[in-house]
Order: C-alpha cells, then sequence, then structure tokens
C-alpha cells in the first residue's frame, strides 16, 4: 500500500504559514534562537477555544486546521501529535505560581494546558473527532514515532486519512536552559552561516508541522512517503550505515537512487561528522542539503524536514538556501537523516508521485 | 490483523507492594496503600491522601543493584526500570537481544519530581539550580533509562496521553508486533508523586480528603498514587519457539476521544462507550462474555458516572463484576493502565476478582454495585480495562485467559 | 453595587482571557454560564480562586459555587453577604 503526504500545515520560523512560495524569502538572523512567525490565529480557531490555549496548542492546532484545509479533509481518521517538551510554558507557569504563592490560589489553567496531549485534545475538540488520538512525547523520536504509527494505521485499514504533526515551542527560560546546558551557540554566528561553523553547540528553534497521510493519491499530493525508521543510540557511524542500508534495501532503493540528502546538521561540530561520513561512503553522488539554519534546533524539526521535501517534491525546485553540495540532479527521490545528540536518529525516504 | 499477540511476564511496584506477591497481600487482606503525604514536603501534607510507594530512592536503587552516587535517576526512572525490569525477568528473558525486542514506555509528567526542585530555584534566578535536576524533565528520560538498563534497543519511544498513557503504550506495543516490526515489546508505564500533580489535582477540586470510593454515591474524588507497571508482550510465534509460558492474550483494544471537553467526561459517557466498543469488536467477543472489568474508577464525580452510563451502554441490564483497583493503589496518573494491566493478568491466572474497597451505596443513576469482597475460583476467561486521560482520551484493553 | 459589579467585570475578563469582550459586553443579570458568555466548569474554578484571591472568600466545592456564578448579580450579592 502507498503512502501520499495529501496536506501540509505549518506555522514555522520562515514564513506565517506554508505556501506554495516557500523559501522564497530566507530569514536572517544572528540571534542564536529562532521563533516562529505567527499566523493569525483567529483564522484557524474559534475564539472560544483560543482563550483556553497556549502558544503551542495555537501553533499546533492552527497548523492542524491549516493541514486539514489544504488537504480537503474534515474529519481525519486518526490524529497523531509528538513534542518532545510537551507544553513547557504552561509547566513553567504552573511550577511559577506553586513556588511563588507557596501553592495558594493556583489556577487550573495552566495545570490542564500543560498536560502534553492537550494540542491532540484540542484537534479532537475542534473537529469533534472520536477517532484514534495519541501523542508521543520522545525527544528527536516524538514525530517519527508518529510517522511509523500513522504508516502501520494506514495498513491496517485502507481508505483512511491519518493527521499527524511535530509541534516544541521555545520560551525564555527553554532558551536560558538549552544554553546552560551548553547546547547553544557562544559565538556571534548568522544562521545562514551554521553549517561548518566548527564551533560546539547550534541554535534553538520551534515550530509546528502537520501532514495529512493517505492511501490514496490526490490532486493536492505532495510526495510519496516510502518510510521512516528509528535507531537508537547506535555505538558508532558503521552501525548507523548498516542500519541505514538496510533501510534503504527493505525499500527497495539503492543509494545510488537517492537524489538528494536532506541532513540534520546542526551546525555543532561533535555531532556533524556522522552526517560527512555517511555521505561521503554512500551518497556522494547524491546533492547534499540541510535545514536547521531555517528551522532552528527542536527535538520535532525534523517535521520542518519533511515539510521541506515535500515542497521540493512537488514544485519540483530547491532553494539554493538548503543546498551545500549541488549535483545538480532532477529530484524525485529524497532521503532524509537526522539524528539528536547522537542518540535518537532517524532515516526517512520521500519519492515525487 | 490475525497475529496472536500473548502476554509472558508482569511486574509492577505501586503503594500496595513491590510485586505481585505484596500486591496479592493487600488485595487479599483488604489494606490499602493509601495514606498521608510522607516524601513530600507541601502545604497539602495533612490533609490529603495519598498513596505512596513505601520504598525510597536509595532503597529502590539498592534493590536495583545501583550506586546512589553514581546515578542522577529521577523517581520515575527508577519506579520504572524497578517494575520493567520484573515484567523481563517474569518473562524469562535472559538475554534482550535474542529477538528483536522494544520497549515503549509512557508517563504524563517525566522526571518532575526533580524538575520541580530545580524550578524553584531557577525561576527566582536563572543561573541558579543544579543542571542535574532537570536534565530528566522531559517524557523520553526515564524511557531511555529503563532502555538502557535493560539492554533494549531494537525500538524506544514514549507515550504521553495523560491517564491512558500506559493503556495506550501497550495497545502500540501489540501493534508493533503484529505488523512484525518486534517479536517481543515490554510495555507499561510510570509515573511518580510529585507537587506538580498533588497541586494540579487540587486546582481541579477532584480530590477526595479521605481515601476515595470509586462508584460509591458519597464519592468525593480521586487520591493520588505513584508506581509503574509493565507486561511483556510477544507473538505466539516467538513464545513458542522461546518455550515461554503464555500468561493471558491481549485479545482487544480501542482509543477513541470524546471530544467533549478538555478534561470532563461527556453525559452519556460517549468516548468510553466507543473505547469499549471498538475493543469488544477487535476481539470478536459478545459483552456478555467479559467476565470482570476494571474500571477506571477514579471516584471522581464525573468520570464514575460517566464510566457507568457507557458500561450500561453497552452491558444493557447485565453489566458484569466490576471493581476499582484506584481503591487501593490510587490513581497513579500515567501508569495506571499498566499497573491495572498487571492486575488483569494476575485476576486471569489466579481466577480472582479484587474487592472495590469502602463501597456502601450505589449512584443513584446508575444502580451498578461493584464486588466489594475479594471472590476466588470467579471463573474469569475475559477482563475489560479501562483508562481515561484528559483530553478525551479514552482506551480499553481486553484480556484473555491462556 | 456597581462599583463592585464592574470590578468583577474587569477581574473576571482578565482571569478567564476573555479576549474581546468588555466591560460593558456583560449585563448584570445574563447566565454566566452555559448560555451568555458560555463559561464552563474550568471557569468555574477559576472563579473559585479569584473570590479567594481577591476577595478572601471560600467556596469549598465547585458544586456550591454554581449558584454563586450564575451571574454578576448573584456574585455581587454572595461578596456583599460575606462582609
Amino acid at each position: 500500500m502507498n503512502v501520499y503526504i495529501n496536506g501540509v500545515g505549518s506555522v514555522n520560523a520562515q514564513q506565517a504559514g506554508y505556501t506554495s512560495n516557500f523559501l522564497a524569502e530566507i530569514q536572517q538572523t544572528e540571534q542564536h534562537s529562532i521563533r516562529s512567525i505567527e499566523p493569525d490565529y483567529k483564522a484557524f480557531i474559534n475564539p472560544t477555544l483560543i482563550r483556553r490555549m497556549g502558544r503551542i496548542i495555537k501553533m499546533g492546532v492552527a497548523s492542524a486546521k491549516m493541514c486539514l484545509n489544504d488537504a480537503g479533509v474534515e474529519q481525519p481518521d486518526a490524529i497523531l501529535t509528538g513534542t518532545g517538551l510537551g507544553c513547557i510554558e504552561d509547566t513553567e507557569k504552573f511550577l511559577g505560581a506553586i513556588i511563588q504563592n507557596n501553592e495558594q490560589f493556583l489556577t487550573p489553567t495552566s495545570f490542564i494546558q500543560s498536560t502534553h496531549n492537550t494540542v491532540g485534545g484540542q484537534i479532537a475538540l475542534m473537529l469533534g473527532c472520536n477517532n484514534y488520538n495519541f501523542t508521543y512525547v520522545h525527544r528527536a523520536f516524538s514525530f517519527e514515532s508518529c510517522v511509523q504509527d500513522a504508516m502501520m494505521l494506514l495498513a491496517e485499514k485502507a481508505e483512511q486519512n491519518v493527521l499527524l504533526g511535530g509541534v516544541d515551542e521555545l520560551t525564555a527560560n527553554s532558551l536560558k536552559l538549552i544554553e546552560r546546558l551548553g547546547h547553544l551557540k557562544n559565538q556571534p554566528l548568522t544562521n545562514l552561516n551554521l553549517f561548518n561553523s566548527k564551533t560546539r553547540g547550534s541554535i534553538a528553534g520551534e515550530g509546528a508541522n502537520f501532514f495529512v497521510l493517505s492511501n490514496t493519491i490526490a490532486a493536492t499530493s505532495y510526495a510519496q512517503l516510502l518510510g521512516c525508521k528509528m535507531l537508537y543510540k547506535p555505538e558508532n557511524i558503521n552501525e548507523v550505515t548498516e542500519s541505514l542500508q538496510k533501510f534503504l534495501q527493505e525499500n527497495k532503493v539503492q543509494a545510488s537512487d537517492i537524489d538528494l540528502v536532506l541532513y540534520g546538521y546542526n551546525g555543532d561540530e561533535k555531532y556533524e561528522r556522522v552526517y560527512t561520513e555517511v555521505s561521503d561512503k554512500l551518497f556522494n553522488k547524491s546533492t547534499v542539503a540541510y535545514f536547521k539554519h531555517l528551522s532552528g534546533e527542536y527535538h520535532t524539526c525534523n517535521s520542518f524536514a519533511y515539510l521541506l521535501a515535500a515542497h521540493i517534491l512537488k514544485s519540483k525546485s530547491v532553494s539554493p538556501s538548503i543546498l551545500l553540495n549541488d549535483k545538480k540532479r532532477a529530484v524525485k527521490t529524497i532521503l532524509i537523516y537526522n539524528h539528536y545528540r547522537g542518540i535518537n536518529h532517524t532515516f526517512s525516504l520521500l519519492t515525487a508521485c | 490483523m490475525t497475529k496472536r499477540v500473548v502476554v509472558t511476564g508482569i511486574g509492577i511496584i505501586s503503594a500496595i507492594g513491590k510485586n505481585t506477591d505484596e500486591s496479592m497481600q493487600h488485595f487479599r487482606s483488604a489494606t490499602s496503600g493509601i495514606g498521608a503525604i510522607t516524601h513530600m514536603d507541601t502545604v497539602h501534607k495533612n490533609n490529603l491522601p495519598v498513596a505512596e510507594v513505601k520504598y525510597s530512592n536509595e532503597e529502590l536503587l539498592s534493590l536495583l543493584n545501583i550506586s546512589n552516587h553514581k546515578s542522577n535517576y529521577t523517581r520515575t526512572s527508577i519506579l520504572g526500570m524497578y517494575a520493567a525490569k520484573q515484567a523481563l525477568e517474569s518473562a524469562g528473558i535472559h538475554s534482550v537481544k535474542e529477538k528483536k525486542t522494544g520497549l515503549i514506555s509512557a508517563n504524563s509528567v517525566g522526571g518532575m519530581d526533580k524538575s520541580e526542585v530545580f524550578y524553584t530555584q531557577f525561576l527566582a534566578n536563572p543561573g541558579k539550580g543544579k543542571i542535574s535536576n532537570i536534565v530528566g524533565h522531559d517524557c523520553g528520560d526515564s524511557t531511555e533509562h529503563i532502555a538502557d538498563y535493560l539492554g533494549i534497543k531494537e525500538q524506544v519511544t514514549t507515550l504521553s496521553t495523560a491517564c491512558s498513557s500506559s493503556a495506550n503504550a501497550i495497545m502500540l506495543g501489540s501493534r508493533l508486533i503484529q505488523h512484525g516490526l518486534l517479536d517481543r515489546v515490554i510495555v507499561g508505564g510510570t509515573d511518580s508523586l510529585t507537587k506538580f500533580t498533588v497541586n494540579g489535582f487540587n486546582t481541579l477540586m477532584i480530590f477526595d480528603k479521605e481515601a476515595c470510593r470509586p462508584f460509591d454515591a458519597t464519592r468525593n474524588g480521586l487520591n493520588l498514587g505513584e508506581g509503574a507497571g509493565y507486561i511483556v508482550l510477544e507473538s505466539e510465534k516467538s513464545a513458542a519457539e522461546s518455550g515461554k509460558k503464555i500468561r493471558g492474550f491481549l485479545s482487544g483494544f480501542a482509543n477513541a476521544n470524546d471530544a467533549y471537553h478538555q478534561t470532563a467526561s461527556s453525559p452519556d459517557g460517549n468516548g468510553a462507550y466507543l473505547a469499549m466498543s471498538q475493543a469488544l469488536a477487535m476481539s470478536n467477543l459478545q459483552p456478555t462474555q467479559i467476565d470482570y472489568i476494571n474500571v477506571h474508577g477514579t471516584a471522581t464525580q464525573n468520570n464514575d458516572l460517566s464510566e457507568g452510563i457507557a458500561m450500561k451502554r453497552i452491558f444493557g441490564e447485565t453489566v458484569p463484576r466490576f471493581s476499582s483497583t484506584k481503591s487501593f493503589t490510587g490513581h497513579t496518573l500515567g501508569a495506571a493502565g499498566g499497573i491495572e494491566a498487571v492486575f488483569s493478568i494476575m485476576a486471569l491466572e489466579q481466577q480472582i476478582i479484587f474487592p472495590n474497597l469502602r463501597f456502601k451505596t450505589p449512584i443513584p443513576e446508575l444502580q451498578l454495585t461493584p464486588e466489594t469482597e475479594l471472590i476466588e475460583g470467579a471463573g474469569i476467561k475475559h477482563i475489560l480495562s479501562n483508562s481515561f486521560g484528559f483530553g478525551g482520551n479514552n482506551s480499553t484493553l481486553i484480556f484473555s485467559a491462556a | 453595587m456597581s462599583q463592585l459589579a464592574n470590578e468583577l467585570k474587569t477581574e473576571i475578563i482578565k482571569a478567564l482571557n476573555l479576549e474581546g469582550v468588555s466591560p460593558e459586553d456583560i449585563e448584570n443579570d445574563a447566565p454566566l454560564f452555559g448560555e451568555g458568555l458560555g463559561l464552563d466548569s474550568i471557569d468555574a474554578l477559576e472563579l473559585i480562586v479569584l473570590l479567594d484571591k481577591n476577595y478572601g472568600i471560600k467556596i469549598d466545592s465547585a458544586a456550591d459555587g454554581k449558584a454563586v456564578f450564575h451571574s454578576i448579580s448573584s456574585m455581587v450579592a454572595y461578596i456583599e453577604s460575606k462582609k
């Protein structure tokens, strides 16, 4: 059974929502963090629901609505949400209130909104959707767990539309924590120079990217999704390449078929080596590109890579802003390889349809 | 999906004990684990009963043979490691790598037991707070610690859907086996008591200031609990190949969304009704074939009424025997589905129905009476277990005897 | 009555994040829950905290709050009765 991306929706750092001239204009910044360009949420969400939504929920619900509109789907058969840190702003708010007021005069709203499946729950509420609704919260496997689940759902029952997405938010506090953990660049840097900066750390980001996956090809189809694989804590680069080769084999794709590889290079020199070695070993004839200078690093940023890949395959064009090494191939097959701090590695294959 | 999925191991830790034997002793003596708060420093200390696991982190680490000084585990991780290891051992698995083995764990607030300590200093001064207290904050942290502790690598992920979390983890694990992606999988969840959740539920005014009374007319709310519960699922083929004892079948499951309100359940129990009907349909069982329901039964005004209405919609006037084990363990949030799955397997193996403590009067609108005494020789073939979470997330699992 | 009523309306709009609603939009006797402003059970809990924090009045259960929060007028009457 084939799986197609039939709709997309996004709140991202490059433009307010996804349009067909995605990346015609690139956002440049010297900050070490990129925030989403937020749309007018009232265009997508009922004001009576909005009042009880924190920012991450608005980003997720709006993206989901944009995506459903794009796919022409009213009721998805399943709603899957991935988030690495969940509703961190409301978590901070509630904790702050507990601490400041010594556990008194606490109000329920931020507690309720801090529950990580609130995005999925609010989408269901907005649509009146009684169907399957899961939320995955596992670092850089969060979004990919949704993809895996969606592909199983579509194999279990044909003629379904599965809505899935990745969403994470950046708050002033969470940015501070990323900095204190040593995950952030500490030298001056423009995001466009992120690749090969030869220093440690990356830039932080946030966003929401939603997709409708279906077995049925449609006029709205962006791409075909062949497969997605998660690899946990590989011990060395050999294990990565072996796993990747097996993944390609399982999907009946040769390394030489890959026209473009989209890597999760995040500017942290410790974590870039594996991409370069994999590229040298397997993909030296493929065009090499990256995306985290446009999205920032966040647990579900691979969903931005999916958006980018879907856009490339549908528009049949590649923005020069993402290219690292252009082999000038017509792009029909894209491999996305991302990892988070060497722990959560994921491979995804998309082709034109 | 025709591949059958079997249960080969179970592991549990809760307020009523650190294994199935201790749990059963509590069930037999009708002694709940609900009592005063002792671990936490909170203004609610003498007001709210909770169901604490009666072992400190240090004691549990010692039982796990992990040096206290070298570790930086959150309580959520420790509880999870403890129960997951027990499940693995109970399944007689000595070499994880022999077969494609995964771990699907669930929790609601991750390492909040440590992060709330961190935030106390951090929010006052962003330069303060020990970083080691925040690194375990996210939900995925405890899962990775459990995976690393047990040597599991094939598939590792985390679900978080509030109180239905670990029931959903069990569903996902089963489907991964049915799709041939795994041979076996440890599934369930863990959650520890935190000031965050104690205060959070307090703002919803759904705590009982006394020990809870599920399905009772005078019920006043829930008691929070903590713990972890995991089961090992295998394909029937894999279990046969390694000569494993089949302890039960996971014969049906479903997840449906109430889509009514962020926290309250719909008056006609719609989400619960859908989850139970779809689980029954998957298991090919008639409602009359369900011998026992382990209800979600949190003892809140809203849940028990809504769940009861849904039960009557499905079972009509012949609602099966049922009880809420939360009357023993409190509401363990993300761990509830896993803990109650373990209880379901115990019930099938020992042919026992657990009592629903402190019940006196049926809810007038329902006129349903749970089992108030432990029943031996219960003649159980099929058990239905409910777990319902915020965000209208309603899950049902059906376990059948081996 | 009107000063307390106006005060309450402003506080409620703020506490419940009722964007686009001004005090003039809320009639004193209009029902707050169900119809009217269409508030729900979570809002009721927020109002219980508001009453405690701003007026020192404690309501013990969500059920007790139902009658009190029927309208701005009933809230005003309740607050004044507790003085």
